[in-house]
């Protein structure tokens, strides 16, 4: 889980990149508190900044672009509502 | 994906054939600060990136390979962007 806390423009030569916006991401945990290194990702559901999503690493994060050949290792699939249990 | 800045390439001639041609970057993984963070990564290039440009890498196998576009090589690490800006809109 993360969240969205900004974007990144870049000349990409994959003409398939193009479409894709690049999101800057921060983990959270499950109160929502962001830890550890930002990072980037491509986003495969439309989500915006400041929103918490959920996203996938590893040769599994080019699966939500196939048949489109997205060179990616961490892709957004998922934009969360709410994480329950979290209140402990 | 990780940022970072190509300060570098590698060149070899005793290597893997499927390398052959492949050109390969030296890259400084960076900070959202623009600050050096972690060991130094050595990926393809896949935009034709220069030494000092701010660079997007993806550090994946699969998608190394096919942006060297010979799939089933021997790649863990690629460049698929020369980075123009980067928007934050909050730290946290």
């Amino acid at each position: 889980m993360a969240r969205v806390i900004g974007t990144v423009v870049a000349t990409v030569k994959n003409p398939t990149i193009e479409g894709t916006k690049i999101l800057v991401l921060k983990n959270i945990d499950a109160r929502r508190r962001t830890y550890g290194r930002a990072f980037v990702a491509f986003d495969s559901v439309g989500c915006g900044i400041g929103e918490e999503v959920y996203y996938v690493r590893g040769r599994e994060a080019c699966f939500p672009f196939l048949p489109e050949e997205v060179p990616s290792d961490t892709t957004i699939v998922g934009i969360i509502d709410r994480i329950y249990g979290s209140e402990r | 994906m990780i940022i970072g800045q190509v300060v570098g390439n590698v060149t070899a001639t005793q290597k893997n054939p499927r390398f052959e041609g492949a050109k390969l970057l030296l890259v400084q993984p960076l900070t959202l600060d623009g600050n050096p963070q972690g060991d130094t990564v050595l990926a393809i290039d896949g935009v034709d990136a220069g030494v000092g440009d701010r660079v997007l890498v993806v550090l994946e196998g699969w998608s190394a390979a096919h942006v060297l576009r010979k799939p089933g090589s021997a790649v863990d690490a690629a460049v698929i962007g020369v980075i123009d800006e980067v928007e934050l809109f909050s730290r946290e």
